[in-house]
């Protein structure tokens, strides 16, 4: 070492490289793409403010009519919700069926999927609109094959609670919601089981080692980490269903966004200003639900980043 | 009745805890355990020992019944682990009972399996909370205490990621002490770990077979077993070879196999 010290005694503060400055690689090609894009996105620009076609006073009355917000409200936002829960809630059941020991509850789940992905949805929702004609004494709640039994056992009467008639439920909103609702299902039991399988064997073993229920297993353990999973499909899904809303028509569902617009369209001969009025309110709609979708993951992903705002609470704080 | 009555184990402190009698496990044909009768007295650390693939780690999840045995019996506290016996005539328990049982028996295991969407304070409260019905404030009480006990009182608030694999397993450890079992099963606890952080665990293990818990410990470390253990268990191809105190079958081992094991796993210490 000493002679190391010897032979390079240049080791000295003021010799020591510093900061390293050097010229940069340069990106010629990105300022000629920016020039492109620069060009092309004035041309748009000009397009939407001089171009007559966009009317948009029109677009804006044509939002702004009563029948169309209510179309948004109801067959649009609401339909979306409706169908999302039920096809999360029956996603994560058929899911759980799927993956079940009991080969009847997994045969079930899998026929299900079979069935309800097999057909599009436009063709679904027209099937629902129909489906009164098969229940034309009305649907009742009561013990099956009552009749039978009653015949059987020598009594007269029915047992039935209560019955509702089948072509009011068979129409609009409720069959759209019922179609849209099903169908999803179908889509979300594979996302579901996607997220159940995507967790550690031993999250589950170790729940259960604590002597928790499968239930509790399921609920507390695996599912909140199948969510991390599940959550950013679920929101792709929940994009699609808001603009499949607009295939309601096929029930028929009048009370629908793009049918109302349509028919205001058709009656000033203004085809285009109503194409771009629904093409704003989806806009609008899809960007309200990425923002959800980003609170959505970052809270389901708690844990696993490497940032977790909850730690950096005082330690001894007791917040649990 | 009475043949019933004599087969199991009464439930008194002269009973060993843990009982098992020629419990057999077989894996697609492939027999893993081949009979091995095991007890533990109460307050007993007993270490398994052998090399990888010999049965000690299916035994211990036998215990607390994440393998269903194929033949034999175990009981823990003089219960009969997942069968009702009724006249001599065996009923599977209902996946409830199971559970039940579990709850008396803390596990811990190779990969610490913490839950990592939970703080670490979330992880320790959620069995007694959503197993035993416990009210939130008094199983936080009892929580803070268990990290103060394992040393990681500071970092109660901790995601299971933010931690290193020595806080991990201490967190745990704490995890299963939570719900106040009878027994504890460790499954090579030091394994998955950097070399320094082996001695963290194991000390917090040391002072847990101090006080007095029964614990049955699948482990390579020859060291904790001498000190700690009461009883070395040396399994090898599914069947006990040799069983006693440790100065005898870690010190001065009989069998050959044993002796071959240990010199294997002396010459690894030696020169890794």
């Amino acid at each position: 070492m000493t002679t190391d010290t010897a032979t390079r005694p240049a080791a000295s503060d003021a010799d020591r490289p510093g900061p390293i400055k050097a010229v940069p690689v340069r990106h010629p090609g990105r300022w000629v793409a920016i020039a492109i894009i620069a060009v092309l996105a004035a041309m748009l620009v000009h397009l939407l403010v001089t171009n007559k076609a966009f009317d948009w006073d029109f677009v804006f009355q044509a939002m702004n009519q009563k029948p169309v917000i209510n179309g948004f409200l109801k067959g649009t936002l609401l339909v979306t919700v409706l169908s999302m829960v039920v096809g999360v809630a029956g996603g994560v059941i058929l899911a759980v069926m799927r993956l079940s020991d009991n080969p009847i509850l997994s045969g079930v789940a899998w026929l299900f999927t079979w069935f309800f992905r097999s057909i599009p949805r436009y063709i679904l929702l027209f099937t629902m609109g129909t489906l009164g004609i098969l229940f034309q004494q009305g649907i009742s709640f009561g013990v099956p094959f009552d009749w039978k039994i009653i015949d059987w056992l020598g009594l007269s009467g029915d047992w039935r609670f209560f019955t509702l008639d089948a072509n009011q439920i068979f129409t609009g909103l409720v069959a759209g919601v019922i179609g849209l609702g099903l169908s999803e299902a179908a889509y979300m039991a594979e996302i579901a089981r996607a997220g159940i399988l995507s967790v550690d064997k031993g999250q589950a073993e170790a729940a259960q080692a604590l002597g928790m229920s499968s239930g509790k297993v399921m609920r507390r353990v695996v599912l909140p980490q199948a969510m991390r999973v599940i959550v950013p499909p679920t929101g792709n899904e929940t994009i699609a269903m808001l603009k499949d809303t607009s295939l309601l028509l096929a029930v028929p569902v009048l009370g629908e966004l793009f049918y109302q617009l349509q028919s205001i369209g058709s009656t000033y001969y203004k085809t285009f200003p109503i194409a771009v009025a629904a093409t704003l309110y989806y806009l609008a709609a899809t960007s309200v639900l990425m923002v959800g979708q980003y609170f959505l993951e970052r809270h389901f992903g708690r844990g696993f980043g490497t940032q977790a705002p909850r730690a950096a609470r005082p330690a001894g704080a007791g917040g649990a | 009745m009475t043949a019933a009555a004599a087969a199991e184990p009464a439930q008194s402190l002269a009973q060993p805890l843990v009982h098992a009698v020629n419990v057999t496990k077989s894996f697609h044909h492939n027999e893993v355990l081949k009979g091995i009768d095991l007890d533990v007295d109460r307050g007993q650390v007993v270490c398994l020992l052998g090399p990888s693939g010999s049965g000690k780690t299916t035994f211990l999840r036998c215990v607390n019944q994440l393998e269903t045995i194929d033949g034999g019996r175990i009981w823990v506290d003089g219960e009969l682990m997942g069968y009702a016996d009724r006249d001599g005539k065996l009923y599977r328990l209902k996946n409830k009972e199971i559970a039940a049982q579990r709850r008396e028996i803390g596990m811990v295991f190779q990969r610490f399996n913490l839950f990592p969407h939970m703080t670490a304070l979330q992880n320790i409260i959620e069995a007694p909370t959503q197993v035993r019905g416990e009210s939130r404030k008094s199983a936080r009480e009892r929580a803070m205490k268990l990290l103060d006990r394992v040393g990681l009182a500071d970092r109660c608030n901790a995601y299971p990621a933010q931690l290193s694999g020595g806080q991990q397993q201490r967190i745990a450890i704490a995890r299963a002490l939570a719900m106040q079992p009878k027994l504890m099963l460790f499954d090579e606890p030091t394994s998955a770990l950097d070399p320094e952080l082996v001695g963290e665990v194991l000390a917090v293990m040391r002072e847990l077979a101090l006080d007095g818990m029964t614990m049955i410990v699948v482990t390579h470390e020859m060291s904790f077993a001498r000190e700690v253990a009461d009883t070395v268990v040396f399994m090898d191809a599914g069947v006990v070879v040799e069983a006693g105190p440790p100065k005898d079958v870690i010190s001065n081992p009989q069998h050959s196999r044993t002796q071959a094991f240990l010199s294997r796993l002396r010459s690894e210490h030696e020169h890794p």
